[in-house]
């Protein structure tokens, strides 16, 4: 007789809800690798998370934990005010880059600065998605979006903005990568950082923040295996893979 | 003997997006053209001999939707 | 528990505390900041969480996120300051968390100044932020009034899971006055059912304020409306000072419906018949008892400081019965007792019919009050 293990499942802290995600948008993936993480610590029943405004509004029907839906930008400030009266939680927000480091540059920054014991992923995929494709902060020099027909103009609207790096500068930050969703290895990669941002979280060291390069075929108007392929060709080189800030207490941690 | 797999793919999450089909190291998958899923998608499948088990096409799946088995090698009891 | 000098926003930081609030998130602003100063000290010594925000849109977002935990929270801020929280407050009413705030009124519009003001009647009544909702807007008029509201506002805001807004100037935040603080109330160890937690043994819990499909959000229109009535029937709360036998009925909330009490004292010396009544419920606004009040008086006089808001809600209960006058002073000014009373004797013996024109005739009277230096 033929015995057979299973060597991949969906992880129990997804619920069975299909997603309104385009095919191939890589949120799905970080979705995934977010309750992989989630499983494998055992957190799940004490997670709490802040979804954002934009593509991942409804993060919290994919999610088999409690959620909580924030105003646009404001999800690091409602985590904030979890966190803080629920200490025993553990807390984490799920934006995009116009959430993030647009409207809610301010909250991001400030529960940085404040060293919040909270973890955030962060999606840029370099445009707005669920309006349908406008320039953010995070557009590429010359990127054409529905706000920036003619491609972004820097002189004009200024250069993309690298959120890892700005944030790694800020002292109450315990943990600080960008990774990258293009491919399997970057793929294993990135779920190492989640991991090792959300241990940050439960050895109390401060803020931390994974930076996923995340795909938008659909706005960015080619196909998801084109997408992908864009991640690698066009955006490592403006948002460069790597450890921006690493708690020392992290640096030994095998994951 | 070759390491054997199998996958099933979810039908209600698939949504054809071919990233597994592309990523697949012993280019097995297809998306399978005579079907649709409930949404409308024509969903992935293996369509030849030589799925190891690997996982790729789970880990680059965004829906999650691919369960990935593998066989494992009998151990035979040593007799005395 | 006896009665000790306090100073108004220190006093309603500590009713608060003792009222179990585990979470004080704000941002500070004159004339409400020693709320803020106060609770940096007295949570953290209690092991409550406090957090001076970057700003009022994060300090109130703060605050909409520890509601969600089904923990008593709250923050205080000054008209500015309310601006700017007026989207959290939004998403708090669409979410249904229970969530207590005190704006310590200062004149506007923008920046304005820092003085005693009644002129975010409307912004705090009618709602502030965007979509259809109903707060419960309280406005005590001493520091001790103060104290008892903002007890009663958590009571109010978790049994119907609705924001309370409690409303002073800087006149009662900044005075001191003797006032009796309640026991300190013991901190529930159960969280409600609908508070996340950590879905440990249960489904998760979801709070959010988006219903995508417009009939799920009519649903939660309904709900909050259906609240909202019910509220309207049980928390109507005022106070009266002779009207028994009153000709004429002063309307007056908060500071301006104190200074109006000495001046119908005095008025009443001098034999006017006149009476205050004085809304403490801004919202539910107390409607079926100005309506009685009309249909007993000659003439009611309403006294604010702002260019006349509440006067707007006292007509359209009023409803052309008698004739309803109107003086405020704006931008700050705290009106003093003499002009209230000059107010009433001449409502006393005016016969004339106001024929909405309250607000014209108001300000030539004040005009002309500027003018002659008073």
């Amino acid at each position: 007789m033929v015995m057979e293990k299973v060597v991949y499942q969906r992880p129990e802290s997804l619920t069975d809800t299909v997603t309104h995600y385009c095919p191939g948008c890589t949120h799905g993936v970080a979705h995934r690798l977010v309750a992989e993480v989630l499983d494998e610590m055992g957190i799940r029943e004490k997670t709490i998370g802040v979804a954002p405004v934009g593509c991942s509004v409804f993060a919290y029907n994919y999610f088999n934990h409690d959620y909580v839906e924030a105003a646009h930008g404001r999800a690091p400030a409602m985590a904030t005010g979890i966190k803080r009266v629920r200490p025993q939680n553990t807390v984490y927000t799920y934006q995009g880059d116009g959430d993030l480091a647009s409207i809610g540059m301010a909250e991001i920054v400030h529960a940085a600065i404040r060293g919040e014991n909270i973890t955030v992923i962060f999606i840029n995929n370099a445009i707005y998605g669920m309006t349908g494709g406008q320039m953010a902060p995070t557009t590429l020099a010359g990127m054409k979006t529905t706000s920036s027909p003619l491609g972004r103009d820097v002189e004009l609207t200024g250069y993309p903005v690298k959120m890892a790096e700005m944030l790694s500068t800020i002292d109450g930050a315990g943990y600080i990568v960008r990774r990258s969703l293009h491919n399997p290895v970057n793929i294993r990669k990135a779920k190492k950082a989640i991991r090792k941002a959300f241990e940050t979280q439960e050895r109390g060291l401060g803020f931390a923040m994974v930076e996923l390069l995340s795909s938008c075929p659909t706005n960015w108007k080619i196909t998801p295996q084109e997408a992908l392929d864009f991640i690698e060709n066009s955006m490592l080189p403006v948002y460069p893979l790597g450890d921006y800030k690493v708690h020392p207490e992290l640096a030994g941690l095998r994951v | 003997m070759p390491i054997r797999g199998r996958i099933e793919v979810n039908q209600l999450h698939c949504k054809g997006c071919e990233l597994c089909v592309m990523a697949c190291p012993q280019d097995v998958m297809a998306l399978d053209m005579e079907h649709l899923t409930p949404k409308g998608y024509h969903p992935a499948q293996l369509v030849a001999e030589g799925c190891t088990g690997c996982a790729i096409c789970a880990i680059v799946c965004p829906d999650a939707a691919i369960t990935v088995y593998r066989e494992t090698p009998q151990k035979t009891r040593a007799t005395a | 528990m006896t009665k000790q000098l306090l100073k108004g926003n220190e006093a309603f930081a500590e009713a608060a505390i003792r009222a179990g609030v585990e979470g004080f998130f704000g941002y500070p602003i004159t004339p409400s900041t020693e709320f803020l100063e106060y609770m940096s000290r007295r949570m953290p010594e209690l092991g409550r969480a406090f957090v001076q925000a970057e700003s009022e849109v994060a300090a109130i977002n703060m605050v909409y996120g520890a509601a969600c935990t089904g923990k008593r929270v709250m923050t205080a801020s000054s008209s500015p300051g309310i601006s700017l929280m007026s989207e959290g407050i939004s998403y708090i009413a669409g979410t249904e968390v229970p969530v207590v705030i005190v704006n310590v009124m200062r004149g506007g519009p923008g920046l304005g100044n820092i003085a005693p003001s009644q002129g975010d009647y409307f912004q705090m009544t009618k709602g502030g932020g965007h979509g259809d909702y109903f707060p419960i807007v309280l406005a005590p008029a001493s520091v001790q009034e103060a104290i008892d509201y903002i007890t009663l506002a958590f009571d109010l805001a978790e049994k119907y899971r609705s924001i309370v807004h409690i409303v002073v100037d800087g006149n009662i935040g900044q005075m001191m006055e003797p006032a009796e603080l309640p026991p300190m109330r013991k901190i529930p160890k159960e969280a409600p059912e609908w508070a996340v937690t950590g879905a440990k043994g249960r489904e998760p819990n979801i709070l959010t304020s988006i219903y995508i499909d417009p009939v799920d959000e009519e649903v939660v229109n309904i709900r909050l409306l259906k609240r909202w009535l019910e509220i309207e029937k049980n928390e109507v709360r005022y106070k009266e000072y002779a009207l028994d036998d009153a000709e004429i009925a002063v309307i007056g909330f908060g500071t301006a419906g104190r200074v109006a009490s000495s001046a119908v004292r005095a008025a009443r010396e001098e034999g006017i018949k006149v009476g205050l009544f004085r809304p403490i419920s801004l919202s539910p606004f107390p409607k079926k008892q100005i309506e009685e009040i009309s249909k007993r008086v000659r003439r009611i006089l309403v006294v604010e400081m702002n260019s006349g808001m509440m006067l707007e809600d006292v007509k359209r209960v009023v409803q052309g019965r008698v004739p309803v006058e109107f003086y405020g002073r704006m931008g700050g000014v705290t009106p003093f007792p003499d002009e209230i009373l000059d107010e009433i004797r001449r409502v006393d013996s005016n016969t004339a019919d106001v024929a909405d024109l309250e607000r014209e005739q108001w300000l030539d009277r004040l005009e002309a009050r500027i003018a002659g230096g008073k």
